[in-house]
């Protein structure tokens, strides 16, 4: 492999991984890098209003962040590309709608709630005990999605976990009524949806309400950070070099000795746990979990967040949902949305979010594919064969 | 194809890969047959004959036609490069928006009689063959062709990122909402009934377009020299590229063939269904990449014969069980082909394949 790329930018905090790592500077500098970044993130919500729309923006970016991670374990680390990322999302977040909401009005359980919830009827559970019930949830529908596509190549993956993110997506839509037009129970509440979720009650922090939004934007936090720790310890594993080696070539992974069916699934199982973890955490936040939030364009939204930061790179991937959240909630509404009219043009640019979304998948894929902060084993893969133009024409031998 | 997966296999002695494909590809049959025969057996039971369920297949035919033609260029392009097309749909919904703007710009109304209509319609289907075809060899110029070398990850990304634009582009044209297109030729107006089953005027023109346009392109790809020189890429690039074809030329050739094709599609789809509809292509795109996978991709006939038999499963579905789980209940045919038959009816025409 030609060491030749240029180095990469990261601000890798586990250098003494060896050769995987992308570290430029010593041990210290990164690790005081990522210490000043959370320490930054800590206090910044500290100079805002603890109602501002800022702080709002900044947990949901912060819960985009964890999906994106979870995304990454999947496209990034093994290659799969999945299109179908929101079926994750909707598990996730119909998770809290069944287990925290008083959507199943019949039913009258309550485990670990405290304080108002307590007495309203439905099925109220302890949030982190929704939490780990989406994991457990969104991971078993990851690797239930995963199976069929063990044996697929690349493209059809992608095909058949987008028609697995559709079906789920019309079970949420018309899920109201029975599902495939069996039966009438009410599953999703279609487009209505289900609300109020229970807002989560933990200890340390101050109650959550939607006029303090400090205390929602640090659970965000500790769960980012949580997710961003794990990934990075993934990633320097066994399960995480056999992630790769499966990337790069899977034929000579499994003349390695590598399960490539274990290793794909845990693949899909971890990503689809960190989008239930995510998706849970939205719902409570949205304080709605409707069926219009589980449409395709999502997937290809948290897409577009890791080609933006960088397959495969863990603090591309976070800079990337950052950005590219803010861009969605903040920018393209609030700050350029008066420039249409301004330029003597009839239209509205929030129209215009995901044909901006995807114009920057095309321009980053053919400029820059490897993202804005590369991964350097990534980059090398994805610049190696385009000044060799006949590389296209070599079979690839895929089972 | 299944020659090829086992070449060596004698008459007495069938290996057990080949039977498996056998089983496979008879499970796909019943599979496909499943929602016909239940339907059919009801009907006989209930009203004595078959008419309802000759009406569904009909119909299934009839947009079946559209979703042939739109899976064409789905299994041309797959076929020489090996890239899902992802914008392929929304090609189809630009032809479709061409056809309704042109309609206006001509000043076809429903008024308009006989010869103005037939002028008028195939000027629109012309141009918007013209326009469609164009726009699908820069979008190949554009976000494929600079990425021949990269991972196959990456054109497919640009794919999905073009769909978006070009649904954008939709969504600014159109607006959001459903426009209705003049219904210009009485679409749904009986032409004639064979055996119960009412035949529209719709019903002509999905045939009329469809048929001629699939016999002059299998004609082109497999008579021409520029077919030939496709057909050639097809299997082996860079083969071809030594016996002097300009690959580049090739492909971009066969990217503005599978464009006229959808644009084709795109001005039946706006005069049968008279509506235009931004967010179309999508669903209609993916519908048709099963069909060109049913039939097995890279396979000219195989997407034709694909492309009916999803249209009769989606009319079958609409009219039976319920429209709003008709995409769900295709896409769960499309896992299941790709699970246990990835080859489809016809078996595929790719390199991988062999």
């Amino acid at each position: 492999m030609s060491t030749a790329a240029t180095p990469a930018a990261t601000s890798d905090t586990a250098p003494e991984a060896g050769a995987q790592a992308g570290g430029q500077g010593p041990a210290w500098r990164s690790r005081a890098l990522a210490g000043a970044v959370i320490l930054f993130a800590i206090v910044l919500p500290l100079f805002y209003p603890s109602g501002s729309g800022f702080i709002g923006d900044a947990t949901q970016a912060l819960a985009y962040v964890v999906m994106a991670l979870g995304l990454n374990v999947v496209v990034g680390f093994a290659g799969l590309l999945d299109l179908g990322y929101v079926a994750f999302y909707a598990i996730g977040a119909y998770t809290i709608g069944w287990f925290g909401s008083g959507f199943f009005s019949k039913a009258d359980v309550h485990v670990g709630v405290g304080g108002f919830a307590a007495s309203l009827p439905g099925i109220h559970f302890n949030f982190l005990l929704v939490l780990v019930l989406a994991i457990v949830f969104a991971g078993l529908l990851g690797s239930i999605l995963g199976f069929p596509t063990l044996r697929l190549r690349g493209d059809y993956i992608a095909i058949v976990t987008l028609a697995f993110g559709e079906i789920i997506g019309r079970v949420a839509v018309n899920g109201g009524n029975g599902v495939f037009g069996i039966g009438s129970f009410n599953l999703t509440n279609g487009r209505q949806g289900i609300n109020p979720i229970d807002k989560p009650d933990l200890p340390l922090l101050d109650p959550f309400t939607t006029l303090n939004l400090r205390p929602w934007y640090y659970l965000a936090l500790t769960l980012a950070l949580i997710v961003v720790f794990i990934n990075l310890r993934l990633r320097d594993s066994r399960l995480g070099r056999a992630w790769i080696a499966v990337r790069e070539d899977e034929v000579a992974a499994v003349s390695m000795g590598i399960p490539t069916v274990k290793v794909k699934l845990l693949a899909y199982s971890m990503g689809a746990a960190m989008g239930g973890v995510a998706g849970a955490f939205l719902g409570s936040f949205f304080a709605t979990v409707n069926a219009d939030q589980f449409e395709f364009s999502f997937s290809i939204f948290v897409l577009a967040m890791i080609i933006l930061g960088g397959l495969g790179s863990i603090w591309g991937v976070v800079a990337g949902a950052l950005a590219l959240s803010f861009i969605n909630t903040y920018l393209i509404p609030d700050v350029f949305n008066g420039v249409p009219s301004k330029l003597g043009l009839d239209f509205d640019l929030t129209q215009l979010g995901f044909g901006i979304f995807g114009f920057l998948l095309v321009i980053m894929m053919v400029l820059r594919p490897q993202g804005l902060i590369p991964e350097r084993r990534r980059q090398i893969e994805l610049t190696e064969g385009l000044e060799d133009h006949d590389a296209v024409y070599d079979v690839e031998v895929e089972q | 194809m299944e020659a090829s997966t086992a070449p060596q296999t004698t008459r007495g002695r069938v290996s057990r890969a080949e039977l498996g494909q056998q089983i496979a590809k008879w499970a796909l049959f019943i599979l496909l047959l499943l929602l016909p025969v239940l339907y059919g057996v009801k009907d006989l039971a209930t009203d004595g004959d078959l008419s309802r369920l000759g009406e569904n297949i009909k119909d299934g035919l009839s947009n079946g036609a559209i979703l042939a033609l739109i899976a064409i260029g789905y299994t041309l392009v797959y076929g020489i490069i090996e890239l899902i097309n992802f914008a392929h749909g929304d090609v189809f919904m630009i032809g479709t928006f061409v056809s309704f703007t042109m309609f206006g710009t001509i000043g076809l109304t429903i008024a308009t009689g006989g010869l103005g209509l037939v002028l008028g319609i195939t000027l629109t289907l012309v141009i918007a063959m013209i326009a469609c075809g164009a726009l699908n060899a820069m979008i190949e110029r554009v976000a494929y062709r600079p990425l021949r070398g990269a991972p196959k990850l990456a054109p497919l990304i640009t794919a999905v990122g073009f769909s978006f634009i070009l649904q954008n582009i939709g969504l600014l044209w159109l607006g959001g909402s459903h426009q209705s297109v003049p219904d210009l030729i009485g679409s749904q107006d009986p032409l004639f009934t064979v055996w119960g089953v009412k035949f529209i005027h719709g019903d002509l023109l999905a045939a009329v377009v469809t048929i001629p346009l699939v016999v002059l392109l299998v004609g082109f790809i497999n008579t021409s020299r520029s077919g030939r020189a496709m057909r050639a890429t097809a299997q082996d690039p860079e083969a071809a590229r030594l016996m002097g074809i300009n690959v580049d030329t090739t492909i971009g050739l066969t990217f503005l063939l599978g464009g006229m094709m959808a644009g084709a599609a795109g001005i039946v789809y706006a005069l049968y269904q008279t509506d235009a509809w931004f967010f179309q292509g999508f669903q209609a795109g993916l519908l048709a990449f099963t069909a060109a996978v049913l039939g097995g991709i890279g396979n000219l006939r195989g997407a034709v014969l694909g492309g009916l038999i999803i249209g009769i499963i989606q009319q079958i579905s609409d009219n039976r069980i319920a429209t709003e789980w008709t995409p769900a209940i295709v896409f769960a045919y499309l896992v299941l082909i790709l699970v246990f038959r990835p080859q489809g009816l016809l078996g595929e025409q790719t390199r991988e394949a062999g």
